[in-house]
């Protein structure tokens, strides 16, 4: 219980720093919204009454009391550029970007775990070897290169998805999460490539050691060991390197959003940080924060599930 | 462990599959059409506080002023059905359409066109986004079918104005126009998405020549992946396309040649050393070659200029002009010599990072400006930084951007280098230009205006006040299955007149 | 042991340390010479493919890409250098100062490193280079600040590890000062972790920068970058895919090169 309290707090103090350094950073940087809204017919006067009437011209610390405030209550305020409420805006992109990380990271898992216990298994065997080669090659392929070479071979020649063609959940869902597939595969890939490798060196690290050989001294048949004492052990370093990756992916896919041209929250942000619109660019980076420390929290559960060694 | 985890993930997977059963893609769509846009709307849709042009000419086919243009630029009435202007050209009585009803059913009324132009003339406490309104006095609603617009100071071009997306009629009962956009143009607002799409729907009771495509969907998609969506087929036609875009499409597209309309040009900061100096900026000039620029960046396409007003604008137009300063390397030198920098100098050119086009010609230019011993070096920015420093702040050295006109009238291409303009950002000042303006603003004869405009226009050519590049082309490639698209020589995109083939 | 059989022990370490001695010859070339001038413009070449002028074919200037990519190697060389120099550095003063003393100072920064870790890092650049305006040396500043924290937080851990060890006791009782103790004694013993941590940091400068190009916010034209030229490639793909390809595989290779490296010295070490 103390365990949790101490992480609530650390969680609130880390959403705090960041969503505060964004505000500062948001004071710094030139330009403001009020250029965006008036365009050409920009005047001085105009800009100032705008500011005024936005509440612009009030002191940083009084804004970012108010926006804490409001955000804990749920309110985001209202967008600058497009007029409309912050929150309804954001609640229909969370579902594209969070789909798109749910569908990146299954792929990771569902790749590198199974494939990282059989290379780990026949370690000496030709195929295992090719398969560290693939490995080592495919770690080096960036997202944004993988996207360009998918949607050239994939979508154009081959034709086995549409390129651009990205439908909203609300409209079709198949669609949606189909066309989220090839995108996914090249935020995992490089992921993926990096857990096999991991997880292949950390069970064999796990069974070199005293109690694998009591095990298999004891008649245990090998597989029987290797799952109930390597792989439970030797996951931990993975399950770390997972949560890191996790938030790797949410960053990822903002540069593959790009490719792909899906609009999820990434899109959204590039978007919102150059035109100022400081309300949905603070929310979208509170929002990221918060699904990073989350993770990482969830981690620190799982850990302790896992080896109830770790205090 | 693996015996749960695989449970785990066919639970997910299952789940993803049966949340995608429930309901599929709705066939047998009769009209419809994507447009790709290269980006989105990052305006309010109150058409009042449509700032960008970008947000203009899509919205174009949802909202309409007391009047609009047609293809060729003039003006025809729209919500209005005809005009008077008072002996003093002070008042202008406009009679309203019969019939003409706004997208959620209701008719269009005196008083809808009041609140209209007094909320996009900011007398209701909004910014104006049109200068010229701060002149008007007064609106009056004389009768149910007729309202008075009055000025302060006489202004020939005013009825120019009202055809703006900017001074479009909407009903004073809506209170939300932000969230929902309602008009009387040929098409109705249907959503949006931010960065997504915008969609809208044909509006079956328009006044006028009702459109053709039932459903239209704006697309927002990075210029980049332009290409591959159009070829891929998710969407059928998109404007503003390079040549080298373009050629890739092979034949499955429509290719409709135009042009953007706009003076593009390698903007300088005439207030600011080296290019207060006349010679200095007519070196430039010579140092530069429009057509090597436009070989290079645009495949040859593109309509050479040689001052502030475009081809589209016929009467005014002086083509003459683009060859006043042919590419002359020792003249340029020669000059560069005469204003005291016989080996150039350092200079910056500032330019909006999300328009390719006028990156890659500041690229030709740089090397173009090097022959003559000029260093240029690239700045980079993004839109919103371009408007605050550049445009508003005039806080830079040189600048390439397209201007382009918001109204069919030569005040808004001239205007801006009068001296005390509000929007010259180029800080151009010659006294005998302003008194040139200040004349044309006074004159009523439409001969002895164009005369000034020309003697405006060649003004500017001779003070070198800007390395003026061109007017460029553009392309429209448009999937086989549809056609009838337009070009306006304004800034619009005319979705009504697109049908199936 | 001598040195074939060291090497054919060690594939990794050959096949890593060629790639990366290549990679590094072509870009140290790419700062002095170029077949061509990566930013002449010739209008008869624009988008030439492959010749036995132009080895790579051109761009949609006439610009060599061969020539380019050596440019835009160097480039990117010089900013991931640069990206981990800063990170390491200042990441090693931070975490010593932390790790050694420990107390509140140490409780602030980590609170604080937690907070800018909890951030996507590209994110955190985008806001920086909008801040400090792009261009080679300021994406450096920017990714190089990024890096810090995750630096910082390792070399605590070794020096924290090492704060309390026989030979720095030893150290102190024999009267030496808090900052020989630091930088003399227990430094020489982080190398190794330090060693390992700039491998992984080089590779991910060298995608942050690509990444960051790629998007428009890093790397001014007409600097060659391979970020940026791959998102020009992309507009090409169906005329020249080799634009793409070229520029691509320069990328693939230095990070594969460099990672093998890394993990052959790794196993050998």
């Amino acid at each position: 219980m103390k365990y949790i309290g101490k992480k609530l707090i650390t969680m609130l103090i880390t959403v705090l720093i960041v969503t505060m350094l964004v505000f500062l950073a948001f004071r710094v940087i030139p330009g403001d919204p009020v250029s965006n809204m008036l365009g050409t017919s920009y005047t001085a006067e105009k800009a100032a009454r705008l500011r005024t009437q936005l509440g612009l011209d009030r002191p940083l610390p009084v804004r970012y009391a108010e926006w804490m405030k409001d955000f804990f209550f749920g309110d985001m305020g209202k967008s600058y550029t497009y007029g409309i409420p912050v929150r309804p805006m954001l609640a229909g992109k969370v579902p594209i970007t969070v789909t798109l990380t749910l569908i990146s990271f299954l792929l990771v898992v569902a790749i590198s775990i199974p494939l990282g216990i059989y290379t780990a298994k026949h370690e000496d065997k030709w195929y295992s070897k090719a398969i560290d080669v693939l490995n080592q090659i495919t770690m080096a392929v960036p997202p944004f290169f993988a996207g360009m070479i998918f949607t050239y071979l994939f979508g154009l020649i081959l034709k086995w998805f549409r390129p651009g063609g990205f439908v909203n959940y609300s409209i079709d869902p198949v669609g949606f999460v189909l066309y989220l597939i090839c995108p996914s595969i090249c935020i995992a890939l490089p992921k993926a490539a990096m857990t096999v490798r991991l997880l292949k060196s950390s069970v064999l690290g796990e069974s070199r050691l005293d109690y694998v050989r009591t095990a298999y001294s004891r008649g245990n048949s090998t597989n029987e060991v290797l799952y109930k004492h390597v792989f439970r052990n030797a996951l931990i370093p993975v399950i770390t390197f997972l949560g890191v990756t996790l938030a790797d992916i949410v960053a990822g896919s903002i540069i593959v959003e790009q490719v792909f041209s899906i609009p999820g929250l990434g899109r959204l942000l590039i978007t919102s940080i150059s035109t100022r619109d400081y309300p949905v660019a603070q929310a979208i980076i509170a929002i990221i924060a918060c699904i990073v420390i989350i993770i990482n929290f969830a981690v620190d559960i799982l850990y302790k599930v896992i080896d109830p060694r770790i205090r | 462990m693996k015996k749960r985890l695989l449970t785990i993930l066919s639970v997910l997977l299952t789940l993803t599959i049966a949340l995608g059963g429930c309901s599929g893609r709705k066939a047998g769509d009769s009209s419809r059409i994507t447009v790709g846009i290269p980006q989105d709307l990052e305006d309010s849709l109150d058409p009042h506080k449509a700032a960008a042009a970008g947000t203009r000419e899509v919205l174009f086919n949802v909202f309409e002023g007391l009047l609009k243009p047609d293809v060729n630029g003039d003006l025809i009435p729209a919500v209005a059905k005809e005009y008077t202007v008072s002996e003093d050209g002070l008042t202008y009585s406009f009679i309203l359409r019969e019939g003409v009803k706004f997208h959620d059913g209701s008719p269009v009324t005196a008083e809808d066109v009041k609140y209209s132009i007094e909320k996009s003339a900011g007398m209701t406490g909004e910014e104006s986004l049109i200068a010229a309104f701060s002149n008007i006095s007064r609106v009056d609603k004389v009768s149910d079918t007729q309202v008075d617009i009055v000025l302060k100071e006489n202004d020939v071009d005013f009825p120019a104005y009202l055809a703006s997306v900017n001074a479009a009629v909407i009903p004073a009962a809506n209170a939300a126009p932000d969230v929902t956009p309602i008009g009387t143009g040929p098409y109705k607002y249907v959503s949006r998405s931010p960065q997504e799409n915008i969609i809208m729907q044909r509006f079956d009771d328009y006044w006028g020549e009702k459109a053709y495509i039932k459903d239209v969907e704006f697309k927002v998609e990075a210029g980049d992946a332009m290409i591959m969506d159009l070829k891929g087929g998710s969407i059928d036609m998109c404007a503003r396309v390079s040549v080298t875009q373009v050629k890739q499409l092979g034949d499955e597209f429509d290719m409709y040649e135009g042009s953007m309309n706009l003076v593009q040009a390698l903007y300088l900061n005439n207030a600011v050393k080296p290019f207060d100096d006349l010679k200095v900026r007519q070196a430039m000039c010579y140092a530069t070659d429009t057509q090597e620029i436009l070989d290079l960046a645009f495949d040859g396409y593109g309509a050479p200029i040689g001052s502030s007003v475009f081809p589209a604008f016929g009467k005014y137009f002086i083509p003459e002009l683009a060859d006043k300063y042919p590419r002359d390397i020792a003249k340029a030198k020669e000059l560069l010599k005469e204003a005291g920098y016989p080996n150039g100098f350092d200079m910056t050119i500032t330019v909006p990072s999300n328009y390719i086009p006028h990156v890659d010609t500041a690229q030709v230019l740089v090397q173009q400006l090097k022959e003559v011993g000029i260093n240029a070096t690239i700045d980079q920015v993004e839109w919103n930084t371009w408007l605050s420093d550049v445009y508003a702040g005039r806080k830079y050295e040189s600048t390439v951007i397209g201007v382009d006109a918001s109204s069919m009238t030569a005040e808004a291409l001239l205007g801006r280098f009068y001296s005390k303009a509000d929007n010259n950002f180029t800080n151009y000042s010659n006294p005998e230009y302003d008194k040139l303006y200040e004349e044309s603003k006074v004159t009523l004869d439409d001969s002895k205006r164009t005369e000034l405009f020309k003697a405006m226009e060649t003004l500017l050519a001779e003070d070198a006040a800007n390395v003026y590049i061109q007017d460029m082309a553009e392309f429209v490639p448009m999937n086989k299955k549809y056609e009838g698209y337009v070009f306006y020589p304004l800034y619009v995109q005319d979705i009504a007149r697109i049908k199936l083939k | 042991m001598n040195i074939k059989s060291f090497i054919l022990k060690n594939k990794r370490l050959a096949i890593g340390g060629s790639i990366t001695a290549i990679m590094v010859i072509l870009a140290v070339t790419g700062l002095f010479f170029t077949p061509y001038d990566p930013n002449a413009m010739d209008i008869s070449a624009k988008l030439s493919g492959i010749s036995p002028r132009h080895i790579m074919g051109c761009d949609n200037f006439g610009r060599d890409i061969f020539s380019r990519v050596l440019a835009g190697l160097s480039t990117t060389m010089v900013v991931a250098v640069g990206t981990v120099f800063i990170g390491i550095v200042f990441g090693t003063l931070i975490g010593a100062f932390t790790g050694y003393y420990g107390g509140y100072l140490d409780e602030i920064m980590m609170r604080f490193n937690d907070a800018v870790l909890a951030f996507p890092s590209l994110l955190l650049a985008l806001v920086f280079i909008s801040v400090m305006g792009s261009g080679k040396l300021n994406v450096t500043i920017a990714l190089g600040i990024l890096f810090i924290p995750s630096y910082a937080r390792i070399m605590r851990g070794e020096f924290l590890k090492c704060r309390n060890l026989d030979y720095v006791m030893s150290a102190r009782l024999m009267g030496a000062s808090d900052m020989r103790i630091m930088f003399v004694h227990i430094l020489p013993n982080t190398v190794r972790v330090m060693l390992s941590t700039i491998a992984i940091g080089f590779n991910n400068a060298v995608l942050a920068e690509a990444g960051m190009s790629y998007l428009g916010i890093g790397v001014q034209p007409p600097d060659a970058s391979l970020g940026r030229m791959l998102s020009e490639a992309q507009s090409y793909l169906f005329v020249r895919p080799g634009y793409a390809v070229c520029t691509g595989m320069a990328i693939v290779l230095l990070i594969l090169g460099f990672s093998m490296l890394s993990e052959g010295l790794e196993k050998n070490a």
